[in-house]
């Protein structure tokens, strides 16, 4: 199953909501271009929910990799929230954990960009 | 010594993705098979996909006159599995460590690292043309049989 992507605004913070797989030539295209039609748009305080992400790969890890790069040298912010046990142990492995922002509250999320 | 090989088999696809699904698929049926938990067995499939992807991606490119082979081996001992392609070989000396700060933003190169950090062993062969890989997970004691 590829994954799918939908948006939604909370008090000016962009909320991806991705479910399926994140691998190389499913998930992977679809987040960058997600992520850019996003910045096109003016909104750079982006959040990417991985709550229903089922599966990883080290592309997909590559994809929120750049997308981070992509969104903070854009002046943005790009956090992610409700990582799997799964997802969780794989940004450990590559010590990607804490170069991201990750949230496990939506609410808590939100308020945590700049205003 | 006796030859303690309990069943192998050898899968020849071609250079896509669906062959990278496939693979992983597999690889997930034979660790359950040879009795790893449920922590160990996502491991080993996705140590297997990344050598897969490897193989249809920087070794084949895709190539459609190419083609990628990958072997399951359960042994009472271990899982071996082999994925090779025909592309130009691949040196592990030369790939970048992910973890260095230099690298830790690269949006790719993470593969070789997770199936070391996934597998027990993991040993290149070059195979002129191509490149081998062979994955090795040890089965505990408290495994059973297959």
């Amino acid at each position: 199953m590829s994954i799918k992507v939908t948006t939604r605004q909370v008090d000016g913070v962009t909320i991806l909501d991705l479910s399926g797989r994140i691998t190389l030539g499913e998930g992977s295209v679809t987040i960058r271009d997600a992520v850019r039609e996003v910045l096109a748009k003016g909104s750079n305080k982006i959040l990417l929910n991985l709550g229903n992400v089922t599966y990883i790969d080290s592309s997909g890890i590559g994809e929120l990799v750049s997308a981070f790069t992509t969104v903070k040298n854009a002046g943005g912010e790009l956090k992610l929230l409700n990582l799997t046990k799964k997802i969780h142990d794989l940004l450990q492995i590559t010590k990607l954990y804490t170069v991201f922002d990750v949230k496990d509250d939506e609410t808590a999320a939100v308020a945590s960009f700049t205003k | 010594m006796a030859d303690s090989t309990t069943s192998r088999a050898s899968y020849t696809l071609d250079s896509s993705l669906d062959s990278v699904n496939k693979i992983e698929q597999l690889a997930e049926q034979y660790a359950v098979r040879a009795g790893f938990d449920e922590d160990a067995v996502p491991q080993i499939a996705m140590a297997v996909r990344e050598a897969a992807v490897n193989a249809v991606l920087h070794g084949n490119a895709y190539d459609s006159g190419k083609h990628l082979v990958a072997s399951f081996e359960t042994t009472t001992d271990s899982l071996i599995i082999r994925v090779s392609d025909q592309g130009p070989g691949l040196d592990p000396e030369r790939i970048p460590d992910p973890l260095a700060p230099e690298n830790i933003l690269r949006g790719s190169g993470r593969g070789i690292f997770l199936i070391r950090a996934f597998m027990d062993e993991v040993h290149f062969r070059q195979l002129h043309p191509g490149t081998e890989l062979t994955l090795i997970k040890h089965r505990t004691p408290a495994q059973p049989g297959t």
